[in-house]
């Protein structure tokens, strides 16, 4: 007999905020690499991916279902949707001769979504950062931190976040989240 | 809390996200060094009352190392370079 093979979510069956002003919902299963390397390899990769990684401190890029995200000067994170194929190994072959490290994070992290005219004031429940348009503009994307968590932070539209989470983070970042939520009301 | 400068980011980032690294532009010569200089490296550190040149790492957040000025008496942070270049004669 074949075992069943089921993927859960952690985040599945955890309350998350949904008020009026802003709710925040798991993002689908994603797949995610990690970056390492100079320059050289923002051509191959943007041959490969479809997406250049930016070179602009705390810079984005995307295309579709993929998109690229500026972690530090030589390192980056690119998220595909979960069917993006064997994207490491297209990726190997196309950073053939260019030194580099790449690196499947897949599972190491779940995105949370959190969307809504709240959604700035929410995440400055815990996150140091100055969550204004203007301070934090469209686009932007850095790891900071939500309270005591690491997380990374991506500003896709005004009113919508992507937050990157570390998979046994993520009960504590959805506690945190929906705690903050009910206190704003 | 602190406002730090990060050269990398290039943007003023909380304090609560960089990581202090100790006494900056210290240079590890093993095959030169004499046992005292050796004795030196490893175990002792200028004690600055003023400006202080360290190391600091934006840990969470571009994870790079850096250097930066701070006065260790009224903890003002005179300027924050990237690693590998040499220390800002006047800030």
């Amino acid at each position: 007999m074949t075992p069943e093979v089921v993927r859960r979510s952690v985040l599945d069956g955890r309350p998350l905020p949904a008020t009026g002003r802003v709710k925040a919902y798991p993002l689908p299963f994603a797949t995610r690499l990690n970056l390492r390397g100079s320059p050289d390899v923002v051509e191959p990769v943007r041959k490969a991916f479809g997406v250049a990684p930016p070179t602009q401190p705390m810079g984005s890029a995307s295309a579709g279902e993929r998109a690229a995200l500026w972690l530090g000067p030589d390192e980056w994170l690119l998220l595909a949707e979960e069917n993006a194929g064997d994207l490491m190994g297209t990726l190997t072959s196309a950073l053939g001769g260019v030194f580099h490290s790449l690196v499947d994070i897949s599972h190491r992290q779940v995105g949370i979504a959190i969307e809504g005219p709240g959604a700035a004031r929410l995440l400055a429940a815990g996150c140091p950062l100055d969550l204004d348009a203007r301070a934090f503009p469209v686009g932007m994307s850095t790891r900071t931190l939500l309270v005591k968590a690491e997380i990374g932070l991506w500003r896709r539209e005004e009113n919508f976040f992507r937050i990157e989470v570390l998979r046994s983070f993520a009960p504590y970042v959805a506690r945190i989240l929906d705690l903050a939520a009910r206190d704003q009301g | 809390m602190l406002l730090i400068h990060c050269p990398y980011c290039e943007m003023e980032r909380p304090e609560v996200e960089f990581k202090y690294g100790g006494q900056a532009h210290l240079v590890r010569e093993p095959q030169k060094a004499t046992d005292e200089e050796w004795t030196d490296f490893l175990y002792f550190r200028d004690n600055t009352r003023g400006l202080h040149a360290e190391r600091w790492r934006h840990a969470v957040g571009c994870g790079r190392f850096f250097n930066c000025l701070r006065d260790t008496v009224s903890d003002k942070i005179a300027a924050t370079y990237k690693a590998g270049e040499p220390r800002p004669s006047s800030p």
